[in-house]
């Protein structure tokens, strides 16, 4: 498409008119085309602004509603993400801020369209809820991951008002439980639901409404259900639903006899589209081998509720040829992983959770065996969450040889500052060869004994390094400077318990313009550090959060992303704001 | 660099460690005297708390989500076990199971051993290897002594003993 005017005179009508300009412009999804694409000309960037559909905000405070509304008025599906990553672990305050609501009330009279609402570590009330529901009357679908500040008064409201639900998914968040009422408030003739996640409510439902409104939404696609969920109930439920794609199922832990045995495998032989499974909390290997039936087009699989045991794993595994990614809890042990290294060709994800993070006298309960066993049969690996009390460079070193093509490659030794245990060595050769033999690296989570040696290897090797984490590591400020200096695609940045400084945190002021945000927590970093900061770089938000009887000068907890609507107002009394505006 | 917890003092070869002593004594405090209930006296052992009190100070480590972490704990019933010998010490979960029989072969298969046939006269004969267990009280009992809901709700952590340790156990009351 050559968009450029044989003649001189802009005013030829070799311009495109804007509505095929929109229609076209339309077929591009990816925001990062759709951006590039608004910088050509002001044309291009009014076409965009008209016919974009999505928008991904990583960072609410980033930008404001305002602005968002004004560029993109017809916009349909909003992703939100609010708090710092490391509120999941309860770093940062409760009232630390990133609420919704000042976005919904721009939206109801900006986007009025709007169908779609992806939130992420946000605030989210049951006046929110309720604001939502009753003032986008399109609106569809709703997922909330990680989110707090709502009660199950607030989903009562969403399904009562919103008529046309396609989509609700309530993953993992701090809800306050108040009853299962809230799934009898869908009307009885509605019936547009495509997917319905409450696997997170401890509240029971009532078990008709549930079964009715299932057999009621033929187009419903996925189904998690919540621990009380019985197998009766889910035996029903699969015969009735059986074109769910995604199942969530509920506690597995019941004794049945052999005829409800029977029952459930059969029903379970009827969702011949299952490809994603989970839930099974408390799941008894007798229960587990009913649902071997389903799984032969299986592609993921997340067992990380229940402390399946490798006999258990090794049993099930050989059912799911088509598996290409799996979770599950260290409980299933090297040998455990040694099955997956024997049966899943095709993995490319695995996630090892520990089932007791803090009792210490779970020695060994996977090893650097396991990875590498996994990695030995499993070629095509490129994500790796992993959770252990003990590695080597080694092992390591291995892993990365098998298998080079890792984007995702987070390692957690638990014991902070823990050495290679057989040749009591720092850990740096291990994440040297990681970053040294995996190109295609985006996102890296260091722990274990490391000196500044690991952050020289990221900066030279890393060159694709989007997200990186860092604990307990590093031996002077030299460690930040080298991944400041030579990361140059470096996004997210979030550091704990690192000896890193006011030089440290300053080497950066050339890269956090186009970083989205970077976090330091007990490091020794200083308020005059953090005022600098601001001052040199008028553009970005530093934040300080002061812990209690900690000294004046000290900056203990550190948050500095780049914005375009200033600093926010919104801060409680324990967020200092430094601004260079 | 703050924070960390000598690695060292992970191996806790204490716990493993058998103790002589006369039944009663050790841990359990203020309870001297005769019992009249069904109990074996058994030698305590000591464990060391304070690397777990100490990770599970460090706020916000590991970094596991606390909706992950309050899901693990809630329903289970989880139970360490532990045996002579051995390094390492596993968690089971007890609801898991639903008698004697299964808890057995569980463990069998765990820590590769074969319990013997039990008896209640004389516990568990011919095996070298025992499975007991410590209760609420802080008494070391022979697993299948109680009844199986009794052991589920009283059932602190278990440990398999090596069996020339336990002879002394098969007197009863």
């Amino acid at each position: 498409m050559d968009l450029s005017p044989k003649q001189s005179s802009p005013s030829e009508s070799t311009r495109f008119p804007d509505e095929v300009l929109e229609r076209v412009l339309a077929l591009l999804t990816s925001p990062k085309d759709r951006n590039a694409v608004s910088l050509v000309c002001k044309d291009w960037y009014t076409a965009d602004s008209w016919s974009r559909r999505h928008v991904f905000i990583g960072n609410c405070y980033s930008v404001s509603p305002e602005i968002v509304a004004r560029r993109f008025p017809r916009i349909r599906s909003v992703t939100l993400k609010g708090k710092p990553r490391f509120s999941d672990f309860n770093l940062v305050p409760d009232n630390w801020g990133a609420d919704v609501h000042s976005w919904l009330l721009v939206f109801a009279s900006g986007c009025p369209f709007l169908e779609e609402l992806r939130l992420k570590r946000m605030r989210v009330t049951d006046e929110s809820l309720e604001f939502l529901a009753l003032n986008f009357p399109n609106f569809r679908a709703l997922s909330l991951l990680s989110c707090d500040g709502f009660s199950t008064s607030g989903l009562a409201t969403v399904a009562t008002h919103c008529k046309n639900l396609t989509e609700l998914d309530i993953q993992e968040n701090g809800i306050e439980d108040l009853s299962g009422d809230w799934l009898s408030c869908f009307p009885e003739n509605f019936n547009t639901l495509e997917v319905l996640n409450f696997s997170n409510l401890i509240t029971d439902v009532n078990p008709g409404v549930l079964e009715r409104l299932v057999s009621r939404c033929r187009s419903l696609k996925v189904l998690k259900l919540n621990r009380t969920s019985s197998l009766d109930r889910l035996q029903r439920l699969l015969v009735s639903a059986p074109q769910l794609t995604e199942l969530g199922a509920g506690s597995f832990s019941e004794e049945l006899t052999l005829q409800q045995h029977a029952e459930l495998k059969y029903a379970f032989g009827l969702c011949k589209n299952l490809s994603v499974l989970s839930g099974f909390w408390d799941a008894s290997a007798l229960n587990l081998s009913a649902v071997y039936p389903a799984c032969s087009r299986l592609s993921f699989l997340n067992m990380s509720y229940t402390a399946l045991q490798s006999p258990e794993l090794a049993s099930l595994l050989p059912h799911c040829p088509c598996l290409r990614r799996l979770w599950v809890l260290d409980s299933v042990g090297d040998k455990g992983l040694e099955a997956v290294g024997a049966n899943c060709p095709s993995l490319e994800e695995i996630r090892v959770f520990p089932t007791d993070p803090f009792d210490e006298d779970m020695l060994h309960t996977v090893t650097e065996s396991g990875i590498v066993a996994v990695s030995q049969g499993c070629p095509k690996l490129h994500y790796i969450l992993y959770f252990c009390r003990q590695m080597t460079n080694a092992a390591v070193a291995t892993v990365v040889r098998n298998c080079p093509d890792f984007t995702h490659f987070r390692l957690c030794i638990m014991n902070p500052g823990q050495p290679d245990h057989t040749t009591n060595q720092p850990m740096d050769e291990a994440f040297g060869a990681v970053v040294k033999a995996c190109k295609k690296l985006k996102r890296l989570s260091i722990s274990g004994l490391l000196t500044d040696l690991t952050f020289k290897y990221i900066g030279e090797y890393a060159k694709n390094l989007e997200a990186l984490s860092v604990a307990f590591a590093g031996s002077s400020d030299l460690g930040m400077q080298y991944v400041m200096e030579g990361c140059s695609k470096l996004k997210k940045l979030e550091i704990r318990d690192c000896p890193f400084g006011n030089v440290a945190l300053l080497s950066g002021l050339e890269r956090y313009e186009s970083m989205r945000s970077l976090w330091m927590s007990a490091c020794n970093v200083t308020i005059d550090g953090c005022r600098s900061l601001a001052r040199e770089m008028p553009r970005l938000n530093v934040e300080v959060m002061k812990e209690e009887g900690s000294d004046d000068c000290k900056a203990d907890k550190v948050y500095v992303y780049r914005t375009v609507a200033g600093p926010r107002r919104d801060a409680p009394p324990s967020v200092l704001t430094f601004s260079g505006l | 660099m703050e924070g960390g917890v000598a690695y060292e003092q992970g191996l806790n070869l204490k716990a493993t460690e058998l103790t002589l002593g006369l039944p009663g004594t050790g841990e359990t405090e203020g309870q001297g005297g005769v019992r009249n209930n069904n109990k074996r006296p058994m030698p305590t052992s000591e464990t060391n708390e304070e690397e777990s009190q100490a990770l599970a100070q460090i706020v916000g480590w590991p970094p596991i989500r606390s909706y992950r972490k309050n899901s693990l704990q809630e329903n289970g019933m989880y139970v360490k076990v532990s045996m002579d010998g051995a390094p390492y010490l596993r968690k089971i979960d007890l609801k898991v199971y639903r008698g004697y029989p299964e808890l057995l072969k569980a463990l069998e298969a765990m820590f590769k051993f074969a319990a013997g046939v039990y008896s209640e006269r004389e516990g568990y004969k011919g095996s070298e290897y025992v499975p007991t267990y410590e209760d609420k009280d802080g008494d070391w009992m022979l697993v299948g002594d109680v009844p199986w809901d009794m052991f589920m709700s009283s059932c602190k952590r278990l440990r398999i003993m090596k069996g020339s340790e336990a002879r002394g156990l098969g007197c009863g009351v």
